[in-house]
């Protein structure tokens, strides 16, 4: 396992995480230009939304594949994990915001479907539960908060399963797609699980 | 004014038709995959020639018909009607078509008829979308007949001056604009006068959801969301949301076919 995961630890300590914020905001500002310019097909709106739902879906998964990696393969992807977690945060902003202003338009109608609908109240639980996690997401939360901050950061398991559930609800009839990613994610969490037999048991 | 003379210039709407790639790029047919561009890239498979359409139950000529053969004696115009999507989108298409109402009297309904059943097609070699169970297929619709005899209703061979493309229903689909899209169903191969409700595919999936009615009503919300505004499909990413109308605009004409009824009960 070692041969395999040393060359990407040795090639990775020298790649800061910094350049990720750049390379993330590429994806959203091109599929904005594609849609001011007409080339999302008929419905550039809801491409635009689920686009950037989806994209925010694989952000979070992307996250909740680091510790994993690092405890069953000895790769060590940790210092992008901040990256992947805020970008996610940020994506999800902007799926919200297409959602808010390009969509559903109407102020009295965005309040009547977060009350009413349940996929809809699932994702904003989703996206609540994710504002404390971007707000500390810093060095200086992290070392503030002590032991605290790793709690805190356990509402991912949540956001994670509430986000593939809206995903399920929002399609039309039980579809294969989104519950695939609810297996991914439920899989990734279940991994947490195993217990650790290196640690010393006293 | 003669029948004739208000059929002419009462059916169409005057508003601007969307174009003939935004139809046929932007479809719903989950018998080639639920994707929105699903039925453009994969209908080609679907063989359209020959085509039959067994027509049973309580009819005087049953049989399967060739598609020239039901089609033989019908007169074809064009119909350009809004059409609004369950899912909150709506287009204004302009289809081919002719009344179902006469291929009705050519088929002969019986007297105990009540409902008229439709189904679409099941070709599992060339629809890869019906591996999957979205749906429990055949895809299956159904119009009470006061409904389906109504000059409104219209069975569309084609949309502008082309044949119906594969993606939206070819070789012959029925076309309801007062309803939701999903009761307009595509490629029928059966038409079956019957005597009780029939089942319809969204119907058996979510009841909650999807009743057999399905009239375009604003003040009866899906339950997961409000179909009082509608998305009106080719406006680019600032287009505005529109008012969604009662029966999709064709009040004056449809609202007495559910008079006395419980349209919240009988959504």
């Amino acid at each position: 396992m070692t041969a395999f995961a040393d060359p990407i630890n040795r090639a990775t300590r020298k790649l800061p995480a910094w350049p990720l914020y750049i390379i993330g905001a590429v994806p959203p500002a091109w599929l904005f230009w594609q849609g001011v310019t007409g080339n999302l097909g008929v419905d550039p709106v809801k491409v635009m939304e689920h686009q950037m739902g989806l994209w925010g879906l694989w952000l979070l998964i992307a996250s909740l594949c680091v510790s994993p990696l690092r405890r069953f393969a000895g790769i060590n992807l940790i210092r992008y994990r901040r990256a992947l977690g805020l970008l996610c945060f940020f994506y999800i902003v902007g799926h919200l915001l297409i959602w808010l202003l390009l969509d559903v338009q109407l102020l009295s109608q965005i309040w009547a479907d977060i009350v009413k609908r349940p996929y809809i109240t699932i994702g904003m639980i989703g996206f609540a539960l994710m504002i404390p996690l971007a707000v500390t997401s810093n060095n200086w939360s992290i070392r503030k908060l002590g032991r605290k901050w790793r709690q805190i950061h356990k509402l991912v398991y949540a956001t994670a399963i509430l986000g593939a559930v809206h995903f399920i609800l929002l399609r039309k009839g039980l579809q294969i797609e989104p519950i695939l990613y609810l297996g991914a994610i439920l899989a990734l969490l279940a991994v947490r699980l195993v217990p650790n037999r290196r640690k010393p048991t006293r | 004014l003669a029948p004739g003379l208000a059929r002419a210039q009462g059916y169409s709407t005057d508003e601007t038709p969307n174009s003939f790639e935004e139809i046929s790029t932007y479809n719903n047919y989950y018998e080639f995959g639920t994707g929105k561009s699903d039925p453009a890239e994969n209908a080609d498979t679907l063989t359209i020639d020959p085509w039959t359409v067994k027509v049973d139950g309580l009819v005087d000529k049953p049989g399967d018909y060739s598609l020239a053969d039901l089609t033989d004696g019908m007169t074809e115009e064009e119909r350009i009607y809004r059409f609004r999507c369950v899912e909150a989108w709506s287009m204004v298409i302009p289809w081919r078509g002719f009344e179902l109402a006469d291929l009705l009297d050519k088929v002969g309904v019986q007297s105990g008829a009540k409902y008229v059943a439709f189904e679409t097609a099941l070709r599992p070699d060339e629809m890869p979308g019906v591996r999957f169970p979205v749906l429990d297929w055949p895809y299956r619709e159904g119009l009470r007949l006061d409904e389906a005899r109504h000059p409104l209703t219209i069975m569309a061979t084609g949309i502008y001056d082309e044949p119906m493309p594969k993606q939206n229903g070819a070789p012959i689909r029925l076309v309801v604009p007062w309803k939701y899209g999903f009761k307009s169903i595509k490629s029928i191969v059966r038409i079956s006068l019957v005597d009780e409700m029939p089942p319809t595919s969204w119907n058996i999936a979510n009841p909650r959801e999807y009743g057999f009615y399905s009239n375009v009503n604003p003040q009866v919300d899906h339950p997961r969301w409000s179909q009082a505004t509608e998305r009106p499909i080719g406006g680019g990413i600032f287009a505005k949301r529109k008012e969604t109308q009662m029966f999709n605009g064709y009040e004056q004409d449809v609202a007495s076919l559910y008079e006395g009824m419980d349209l919240s009960e009988n959504f």
